[in-house]
């Protein structure tokens, strides 16, 4: 009998536990409404920390969904004007310097952009992670004061760069303030650390990630947002190979 | 005594026949064998050094653990000072820097576009400062297939067969796509000169070889380069010179704290090139005894056929009162007369055969169509002093030892049965 009650007693409270934690697909859906956009325009520094030197790139960069993005490099001189445009899974790269356009193979997007810590596909796509992944919460944590649901996610579909996901998402605000992604096979790719988070407009958003390739040696590569604008209005000529060389 | 033997090794050739022509065949081969093996060991090893190792290389101790990826993030900064104190330091040595790269070579259309586009394995050397040494070294000058070498800045060579397939032509531009020092992706736009043809797959599957500064430039690695590499002034690789100059090398620049301090390593020390050049060392040794073992074998066996065939002949001089040692000696003597003979023929075929394989070579591209070693594709025998003696000496004692040992019998025959084994 006390056997029983211990077992009722230890479900239930499991039970009450996991009625705690939120739907993993509605916590994605939060996410995305702060992470995600219809399109945006931003301006960003990435500082990239080498084994050896340290560097800092400047850059603009359109996006509009999933599928369209053009960046162009502001700092330092060596490569300011120099342009990428990012269709669907095609990216084309302009430099001043030879007045090329050149057409990227789709499995150089997940290359060091400047040899940083991020992919190409990092810098230029904004992915919603509602409907590429199945979530679920499986805990919290406290992460720099703020409490945090930590969120496992798999991939569903399957041409996407990250195959697994490990969030730790801000309770309050329903920000990833930590990320690990994760290869197929289960291997830790990259980390990031999301922080200074501000209030722009009506969502949440983080200023600064420190992005970690945990498959290279160096000590990451800082993003800092400088300004950001949602749902703006992009002309649809940006999104074109002519735009590269204006 | 000699003219006597010699014209009874003439007038019955069953006697001289098959010793000479086992032994005249055994040297040849052995000469064709030695200097194919030395040839292809001291090819792969010069070959090495030249395109790849050097006689010594300098790096940074971060860039040497990773040597086979090239990561010019790690490469050594400040080489023209470098350089400059190691050529004081060490006057025996040439010494020069060199960056190897990877990349992707662009061709573009009449409109710009991209028309072909292949990977590259990049080398930049000093073209054009007006030393030819590097070019000698790299055979550039006798490679090159088609137009010229690069005469200025921006101008590069691609190998032949990599031309071919992205359908350039010496005149036309391509772009360099790759990496830079600081791992930026970098573009930069070269005009082919000339076409080159190394006869090495590795090579020729997709090269690109540019002056150092141009290359510099592209890759954002001013006063920079990931290997500086050391040759002998005599052209041969010299090991424990080798050994010496590296470990006064590295006392004085390498320190384990500092990951970017230079450090060298010798030829045996890359690229498991240790195991060739201590088997260069030691393969005259091996041939010679794996020679002597075999031909003695045989020729031993050959002295029995031999000696039974001649059983009644020896019974008869030894039953009429011939000493037995007098006996054996005739034999050693005839047989240092035959040894003679056939070491000199099978010298001389086997000097012809080499001859011909040192100066046309053999390719064996076929063979290595998919190596990603850098090997050369058409492999030549080498004859060196030791080939002349690998051949001949062994030919020459080998009888003397198959005949010893099937002599020995001589000195078990008992006199006083000879007339009874003659009768019979």
């Amino acid at each position: 009998m006390k056997k029983l009650i211990t077992i009722l007693l230890l479900t239930c409270s499991l039970m009450t536990v996991s009625a705690q934690y939120p739907d993993g697909k509605q916590l994605l859906e939060r996410i995305d409404r702060n992470m995600s956009s219809e399109n945006r325009i931003f301006t960003s520094s990435m500082i990239i920390y080498g084994r050896r030197t340290t560097h800092t790139v400047k850059m603009k960069t359109w996006t509009a969904g999933e599928k369209k993005s053009f960046t162009e490099y502001l700092f330092p001189a060596r490569e300011q004007g120099t342009k990428m445009l990012k269709l669907e899974e095609q990216l084309w790269i302009y430099s001043p310097s030879t007045d090329r356009i050149i057409q990227i193979a789709g499995h150089m997007l997940r290359q060091s952009v400047m040899g940083s810590d991020l992919s190409y596909e990092d810098l230029m796509e904004d992915n919603r992670l509602e409907g590429q992944y199945d979530a679920k919460v499986t805990g919290t944590e406290v992460i720099d004061g703020n409490q945090c649901w930590v969120v496992e996610l798999k991939a569903v579909v399957p041409e996407i760069a990250y195959q697994g996901m490990k969030l730790w998402v801000d309770q309050e605000r329903n920000i990833p303030l930590r990320e690990e992604m994760y290869a197929k096979g289960g291997t830790l790719l990259k980390r990031t650390e999301l922080s200074d988070v501000q209030r722009i407009g009506n969502r949440w958003y983080p200023r600064k990630i420190l992005f970690r390739d945990m498959l290279r040696d160096g000590k990451g590569t800082e993003f800092l947002i400088e300004d950001i604008e949602f749902n703006v209005q992009i002309p649809e000529h940006i999104f074109s190979k002519a735009s590269l060389k204006k | 005594m000699i003219r006597f033997l010699f014209k009874g090794l003439i007038r019955d050739r069953n006697r001289s026949l098959l010793p000479f022509l086992v032994t005249a065949i055994g040297v040849m081969l052995t000469v064709v064998f030695h200097a194919w093996i030395t040839g292809v060991i001291n090819n792969s090893i010069e070959f090495s050094a030249r395109f790849s190792s050097g006689h010594v290389k300098i790096m940074t101790q971060a860039y040497a653990d990773n040597a086979a990826q090239t990561p010019n993030d790690l490469a050594i900064i400040g080489t023209d000072t470098l350089l400059e104190a190691v050529s004081a330091a060490y006057p025996e040595m040439d010494f020069a820097s060199r960056i190897y790269f990877a990349g992707l070579i662009d061709v573009p259309d009449s409109t710009g576009e991209t028309r072909a586009q292949g990977p590259a394995i990049g080398i930049a050397i000093d073209l054009l400062s007006g030393n030819n040494e590097e070019k000698e070294r790299m055979n550039i000058p006798s490679s090159l297939r088609r137009g010229r070498l690069p005469a200025t800045g921006k101008e590069a060579l691609l190998s032949d067969e990599f031309a071919g397939k992205l359908g350039i032509s010496p005149g036309e531009t391509f772009t360099l796509v790759g990496t830079s020092m600081l791992g930026e992706l970098t573009m930069y736009n070269f005009i082919l000169s000339g076409t080159v043809d190394f006869g090495t797959t590795a090579l020729d599957r997709g090269t690109l070889i540019a002056d150092l500064s141009d290359v510099r430039e592209a890759l954002n690695m001013a006063d920079a380069a990931g290997e500086v590499l050391g040759f002998f002034k005599s052209g041969v690789y010299a090991e424990e010179e080798a050994i010496e100059i590296s470990e006064r090398f590295n006392a004085r620049y390498f320190s384990e704290d500092d990951e970017f301090s230079p450090v060298m390593k010798t030829l045996s020390m890359q690229n498991n090139m240790g195991f060739l050049v201590e088997y260069s060392g030691k393969l005259q040794n091996i041939l010679i005894a794996v020679f002597i073992l075999a031909m003695s074998l045989i020729l031993w066996n050959a002295g029995l056929l031999g000696g039974l065939r001649r059983y009644g002949e020896f019974g008869m001089r030894l039953a009429i009162g011939e000493e037995k040692s007098h006996v054996y000696k005739t034999m050693l003597l005839e047989s240092l007369i035959i040894g003679f003979f056939a070491s000199v023929t099978g010298l001389a075929f086997g000097m012809l055969i080499a001859f011909y394989l040192q100066e046309k070579g053999v390719d064996l591209g076929m063979m290595m169509k998919n190596a990603s070693i850098m090997m050369p594709r058409v492999f030549r025998a080498q004859i060196t002093p030791w080939t002349w003696v690998a051949g001949f000496i062994p030919g020459f004692l080998s009888t003397q030892i198959g005949t010893m040992l099937a002599g020995a019998g001589i000195y078990k025959r008992q006199t006083a049965q000879l007339f009874k084994e003659l009768e019979s």
